[in-house]
């Protein structure tokens, strides 16, 4: 560049002309480098066929107060618990208790005896225990995940342990009283 | 140290065109040592050659090998029963991991206690931690491949870390994933991954010897080459030196290889990956285990960082410190023979990052936790505040003269060059 500029035209104007090409051909080689990287990048994120996986539809009306299933939904377990009496006083008694992440019982459920969350611990990803009889419930009589000891309440809120945040919501409709559409 | 004249004409003709054979008759037969290396400068060879053989059998597993979550761990059985040696093709690269995992150890503790990351081989060592840090998800990469259950839930463990990144870590770890768990996509890139990393680590290994070779082998006494009479030539010296290491090694890999094939890997691998179920408890490799424990040593928020993320920060801390060991360690001399404390602590470090190892293979419970916590603090301890001290502190043995004078009876020739 220099000697060009010094053999060629030396002027002032010739430099500010040769400043402003270097400038103008960084910028759009800059810009069109991030744009050419983007589909490359973007290339890795879910694809559109695991998005339209989408929604999952379950029965309810076989589970009886006290159990609890789990389902597939985006390749993710969901918890549906039917929970008794006992659990939904337990849940709501402890809304106002030191919550690492405080969320009231009432905000996590469109029906009390229905608990419906994703079942995975929101530490580093490991699916916690209490779905099955037999299983460690925790401190808290929830969820217990044994990868790095998270305590879950009945309300699936974080009690104890790594996990920042409550077992998340998914989104869900009831589509009659005992059927529900889940995502 | 001439250059040599080539009798072959294939050889004469190339040369003078490409000056390939001239390049390595200087870097691999002639090139100057210095006299006095011993069996600890066997490590760095010793990995480079099994770097060689994981890249040779990765390459034949790849030809069998279906990177899909209903066929990879049926088509890696398939490798271990039907394919034409395949166990041992399976065999030797999994144990391969191990073994070069061990002399990399070795090779980095060499480099500790001999002040090998010390001036003018600063360059050198940062590029050594290089290799390490790519290492790493290397084999981690690898070992989710067979979509055992240890696999999949390593997997999704350790992506997971990507969480505890602010505002983005769900975007990123879906990024990650390809998906909204770990999945096919996921298993398909990490296939991808694991067969261009090791081409990765071939390219900086190359400029690991080239750097290295600008300035020779560190040694023993850690002073400088002051002349011919401290140098031999590599061949026939050290080629034959790290023949032998090559061949006692070969010996324990082969003993591990044909008699104890699987004991280093976690049983709960040979069940097939069940997303809906997780292991009670879930293992990295041996060779991940420190770090591991680094990773649930923090169980603390600090203000307002969450102890997620500050495990995440002080499990790649325990990796990044080391590019900054050259500056962190003050003193002059290199090795840890003249070095009457830092010895000391060299050796309390070994026995701290065994201590995390055997935390990192145990679940995080009970007395676990504090011992895992205490460890960590030794660890960062050890290099932020222990070796800056030492450096300024530490009174050193007296050095001696030369390498010829102190490892040759009547002290060698005896001429200083200059």
């Amino acid at each position: 560049m220099s000697e060009t500029a010094t053999t060629a035209d030396a002027t002032e104007e010739g430099e500010s002309r040769r400043d402003f090409l270097l400038i103008a051909t960084g910028a759009v080689g800059a810009v069109g480098t991030a744009l050419a990287v983007w589909p490359l990048i973007n290339s890795l994120n879910p694809a559109a066929d695991v998005l339209a996986l989408g929604s999952t539809e379950v029965d309810l009306a076989p589970i009886k107060v006290g159990q609890s299933i789990t389902i597939k939904w985006r390749g993710s377990p969901v918890f549906v618990r039917r929970r008794t009496a006992d659990e939904i006083e337990a849940a709501k008694k402890d809304d106002g208790a030191d919550l690492p992440d405080p969320e009231a019982d009432a905000d996590r459920v469109q029906k009390a005896e229905w608990l419906i969350m994703v079942g995975v611990c929101t530490h580093l990803g490991c699916i916690p225990l209490g779905q099955n009889r037999g299983d460690s419930k925790g401190e808290f009589g929830g969820w217990f995940c044994p990868c790095h000891g998270s305590h879950y309440d009945t309300s699936g809120r974080i009690r104890k342990g790594p996990a920042p945040t409550n077992l998340p919501i998914p989104p869900y409709v009831f589509l009659t009283d005992t059927t529900i559409k889940i995502g | 140290m001439a250059t040599p004249t080539w009798k072959n004409p294939v050889i004469k003709w190339i040369d003078y065109r490409l000056p390939i054979f001239t390049f390595m008759h200087g870097e691999l037969v002639d090139y100057p040592a210095p006299k006095n290396l011993s069996y600890w400068w066997a490590f760095g060879s010793l990995a480079g050659t099994l770097l060689v053989i994981l890249v040779l059998t990765g390459i034949l597993l790849a030809a069998n090998y279906t990177p899909n979550v209903d066929l990879a761990f049926v088509s890696v059985e398939r490798i271990m029963r039907d394919v034409n040696y395949g166990w041992l093709l399976r065999y030797l690269h999994m144990n391969g991991a191990s073994m070069y995992f061990i002399c990399i150890y070795f090779h980095i503790l060499r480099g500790l206690y001999y002040g090998s990351y010390k001036r003018p081989r600063e360059l050198l060592w940062i590029i050594g931690v290089l290799i390490l840090l790519i290492s790493m998800p290397t084999a981690f990469l690898g070992y989710v491949l067979p979509w055992g259950q240890m696999s999949y839930w390593a997997a999704t463990v350790i992506t997971s870390l990507a969480t505890a990144v602010p505002v983005i870590g769900q975007d990123l770890v879906e990024w990650l994933w390809g998906d909204f768990v770990v999945g096919n996509a996921t298993l398909n890139r990490f296939f991808a991954w694991h067969y261009l990393f090791p081409f990765i680590i071939l390219g900086l290994a190359f400029l690991h010897l080239w750097a290295l070779h600008v300035h020779s082998s560190n040694n023993p006494l850690g002073i400088d080459i002051k002349g011919p009479q401290d140098k031999i030539p590599f061949h026939p010296y050290y080629t034959a030196k790290d023949g032998f290491g090559l061949g006692v090694m070969m010996i324990v890999y082969m003993v591990i290889v044909f008699f104890f094939p699987n004991f280093l890997l976690d049983v709960a691998n040979y069940i097939p990956a069940n997303p809906m179920v997780t292991p009670t408890h879930i293992v990295p490799e041996w060779y991940l285990m420190p770090f591991y424990a680094v990773l649930r040593a923090i169980t603390f928020d600090i203000w307002f960082i969450p102890a997620k993320l500050i495990g995440v920060v002080a499990m790649l801390a325990s990796i990044a410190v080391l590019f900054f060991l050259p500056w962190l360690d003050r003193s002059p001399v290199r090795s840890a023979k003249f070095r009457p404390l830092y010895k000391q602590f060299f050796w309390i470090f070994v026995l701290d990052c065994i201590v995390l190892g055997i935390v990192g293979a145990n679940p995080p419970e009970g007395i676990f936790i504090p011992i895992g916590q205490a460890a960590t603090a030794y660890y960062f301890t050890h290099f932020l505040v222990i070796v800056p001290i030492l450096g300024v502190f530490e009174k050193p043995k007296a050095l001696p003269n030369s390498i010829s004078e102190a490892v040759t009876a009547g002290g060698g020739s005896g001429k200083e060059a200059n």
